[in-house]
């Protein structure tokens, strides 16, 4: 499956902006992920291994946090992840 | 200092997207290329903003609306470049919420001050730095341009 990689993240990824793993679950291509990136890894998640409060992630347009089985969920070779730094701000 | 690169059409774009969201903040992505001086602005998206509690002040662009935007924006070969919000009859000047609820390291972040419905000074900044604990953000001139033939 495919991992999108966002612009602030690219650069811990060797400057790709997609890439592939193949795992069975969301938790297990995050982690193939941070193992092949290893640099990834605190950009992620926190210190006790949760994903940081900040960092979406979407299997295709579906947020990870909302899934029944959330990152236990199953993901097969043609479904992607996203993962989205929040926005926001004001004056 | 880096410089941001930007199409006179999309510059034109986000300032008025300003005016047309007052007196409530309005924001968006921007979709480039990078280069060795910053950032090459192509394209600019509006978003919508989340924050209908306290949009005056406030704003926040759902992650599933960027899922959509970043999809986009790889059809089109580009890259999420950074985001554009307004600051209704408040400086373009980051603000401690701005650098507090920025993640896009490496990104501009550009802002434009709208007075009393009017789009005024308008302000790029990079969010430097590699890590939540050092990141800052730094001026970056903007560079406005007429399109260029491809």
């Amino acid at each position: 499956m495919t991992i999108f990689i966002p612009t602030p993240l690219r650069a811990f990824a060797a400057g790709k902006d997609a890439v592939e793993v193949n795992a069975g679950t969301i938790a297990g291509a995050l982690d193939e992920l941070t193992q092949a990136y290893p640099d990834l890894r605190k950009h992620l998640f926190t210190s006790e291994g949760r994903v940081r409060a900040f960092v979406n992630i979407y299997l295709n347009d579906e947020d990870v946090r909302y899934l029944p089985a959330k990152d236990a969920t199953a993901v097969s070779s043609s479904d992607t992840l996203s993962i989205i730094p929040s926005i926001a701000g004001g004056c | 200092m880096s410089v941001l690169r930007v199409e006179k059409a999309v510059y034109d774009s986000i300032r008025s997207h300003g005016e047309e969201t007052y007196p409530h903040e309005c924001c968006g992505a921007l979709l480039g290329h990078n280069t060795a001086e910053g950032w090459s602005i192509e394209a600019s998206v509006k978003a919508g903003n989340t924050r209908t509690d306290s949009a005056h002040n406030r704003y926040q662009i759902a992650p599933g609306e960027l899922v959509k935007i970043e999809r986009e924006a790889r059809g089109q070969g580009l890259s999420i470049a950074g985001f554009y919000h307004s600051h209704p009859d408040h400086p373009a000047q980051w603000s401690q919420t701005d650098l507090a609820e920025a993640h896009w390291l490496g990104c501009s972040y550009v802002i434009t001050a709208v007075a009393k419905g009017v789009a005024a000074q308008t302000n790029s900044f990079r969010l430097a730095g590699d890590t939540e604990e050092n990141k800052r953000f730094e001026l970056e001139q903007i560079e406005v341009h007429e399109p260029v033939s491809k």
